[in-house]
């Protein structure tokens, strides 16, 4: 019995620290006139306002920004997992000359902080005039996740039974119908996550869209957001409301994906800066 | 001939066209930017001619061991590993343990805990920012005074440590979901006939944490352990949003100050320079985890 309390104090205690910092963010978007800090904190707020949620969907085209995110994270999950799932099935079903070395070169590319390689990287999509377009930037992130992605889906596919491919096989079916007819569709569980991941991977990436994308009108939400918040200066209750509009489709997938989430995000986080 | 040779490469030809495209875009975005990062750093490289100006062989990388900054950024970025580290694995793991013991309402505590993981940085990084706000109505600072532990508020973003402490504090906090599904997954995967054996030697639960628990989970922890490590040389955005190196650059880690001197200042020798001594840094560091590496991925089912 006092085992039980004290664990539920455990679990209260750091419940109530998650939890603050996002109730004092949605307090904030729901108080007007929040550029003067409020004394004391307000963590709920007195009033359903909504002002400030309208002054941000009004200004500096916010829906704009919204419907760039969408069509680049869009694109960019779709295009990566075309082409990773592609590699992925190479890995786990083929045999070929140096399959294992050329593998643990994909894995060393794991290690190595993504950004560090952010210069080049620009100065390549710069050569092939794509700055400043999403075309660039899609590109970009099909290709830095390329060696991740791949990791993520190989494991799927070799829990596929070799039978099912074996009959087909002897059917006379070649590597592109098995791909395609057998492959994709047993393991639409396990696109599904990766999609899910991709998806929200490239909602909130930050700093390699600040490098790519200059012009207003391109601008992605995070990048939009930060910018919102140098201009706006200390208008949190602005910022927040924002901020809360880019959160609401991650909150959405999470609500509905959760078991998803929560069983398959070993991989992830931490090393995704 | 020629149809010999086919034969002898038939399994490459085939898996050719699944391959091609993904490793092409390995070559064009991790490799050759590897490769051009040290071409660029042994000069004075124009980022707008996409040119050497002149060759100047090792003076970036001499300077860079000069360079006050740098050791700045990196003292930075090691305490970060040394501080958040075992925090939050700690926390992920006595969480983790309660939640395995299935207590009612566990599956909604799982949840919570999990919403910080799957909020991106720049938002968390932008709740800190106004959490720790100085004046007495900055939440953090208001609370601390009400509970008389400061006697006057703390401005934390103008001093390297405090500001440093809140980047600290929002990577616990934001790292302890992520920990404790981790660790979760590791917990469900031990046989319960252990803990069945410990009950009828009665053993207590501390007991059982210590001699059944820990050991079981090594290659779980050993996992997240190399994660977080490396996790802890990618930290970029919640420095440049929270602090952008503030007050004066010594609160930048690595990747943040390697990012100011390639794109507020140019020096693009110089930053391909930064990138390359972390990245050999970071490459020798896990070199010398290999070996708990290997060890634990040999024991464990992760």
């Amino acid at each position: 019995m006092i085992r039980k309390i004290l664990m539920y104090l455990v679990l209260i205690l750091f419940a109530i620290s998650t939890a603050l910092p996002f109730m004092y963010m949605i307090a904030t978007a729901m108080t007007p006139d929040s550029y003067i800090m409020p004394y004391p904190p307000i963590l709920i707020p007195a009033t359903l306002y909504l002002g400030n949620f309208i002054a941000a969907l009004a200004s500096n085209n916010f829906l704009k920004y919204f419907m760039n995110s969408v069509f680049v994270s869009t694109v960019s999950t779709i295009a990566a997992m075309v082409v990773s799932s592609m590699s992925a099935y190479a890995f786990a079903r083929f045999n070929f000359r140096f399959k294992e070395q050329l593998f643990r070169l994909y894995l060393f590319s794991l290690m190595i902080p993504g950004l560090l390689n952010i210069v080049p990287q620009f100065l390549f999509i710069n050569s092939i005039g794509l700055v400043d377009s999403y075309a660039g930037l899609i590109l970009l992130y099909v290709g830095a996740g390329i060696a991740y992605n791949t990791f993520f889906l190989r494991g799927f596919f070799q829990s596929i039974p070799r039978e099912i491919e074996d009959s087909a096989i002897i059917d006379g079916a070649g590597r592109f119908t098995i791909f395609t007819r057998i492959i994709l569709p047993l393991s639409k569980p396990a696109l599904g996550t990766f999609a899910i991941f991709a998806f929200t991977g490239f909602w909130d990436e930050f700093s390699s869209a600040l490098t790519i994308l200059k012009s207003v009108d391109m601008r992605t939400l995070p990048i939009a957001i930060q910018l919102f918040r140098q201009q706006h200066g200390t208008d949190w209750g602005l910022i927040f409301a924002a901020t809360l509009i880019a959160l609401v489709p991650i909150i959405i997938f999470f609500v509905v994906f959760q078991k998803r989430f929560i069983k398959g995000d070993f991989l992830s986080g931490s090393v995704k800066g | 001939m020629k149809k010999s040779l086919k034969y002898k490469y038939r399994n490459e030809l085939e898996v050719l066209p699944f391959l091609l495209p993904g490793f092409i875009l390995l070559l064009i975005f991790i490799f050759y930017p590897i490769a051009k990062n040290f071409y660029m750093s042994l000069s004075d490289y124009n980022i707008f001619l996409d040119k050497m100006n002149t060759f100047t062989g090792i003076d970036n990388y001499i300077r860079v061991f000069k360079d006050k900054m740098f050791w700045d950024a990196f003292i930075n970025t090691a305490a970060y590993a040394a501080v958040t580290i075992l925090p939050q694995m700690a926390i992920g793991l006595i969480l983790a343990i309660i939640i395995n013991t299935k207590i009612k309402g566990s599956f909604l505590f799982r949840i919570l805990f999990y919403i910080p993981v799957i909020t991106s940085w720049l938002i968390v990084s932008l709740i800190f920012r106004y959490l720790f706000e100085s004046g007495d109505a900055g939440l953090i600072n208001y609370l601390l005074l009400k509970a008389n532990l400061i006697q006057t508020s703390i401005s934390w973003f103008s001093n390297r440590w405090t500001a440093n402490a809140v980047i600290w504090i929002l990577a616990v906090w934001k790292g302890i979901g992520w920990n404790m599904v981790v660790f979760l997954a590791g917990l469900q995967g031990i046989d319960r006939s252990y803990y069945e054996a410990a009950d009828i030697d009665g053993a207590n639960i501390i007991q059982k944490v210590r001699f059944i628990t820990i050991p079981l989970l090594k290659p779980v922890t050993f996992f997240i352990m190399t994660n977080l490590l490396v996790g802890s040389f990618n930290v970029f955005t919640q420095v440049y949003v929270m602090t952008n190196g503030a007050p004066m650059g010594r609160t930048q880690v690595l990747l943040s100050y390697m990012y100011k001197v390639a794109f507020t200042d140019f020096q693009i020798g110089y930053s391909s320079a930064l990138s390359v001594v972390v990245g050999v840094f970071i490459f020798i560091l896990a070199m010398g985890q290999q070996k708990f590496l290997n060890m634990g991925y040999k024991e464990g089912q992760l």
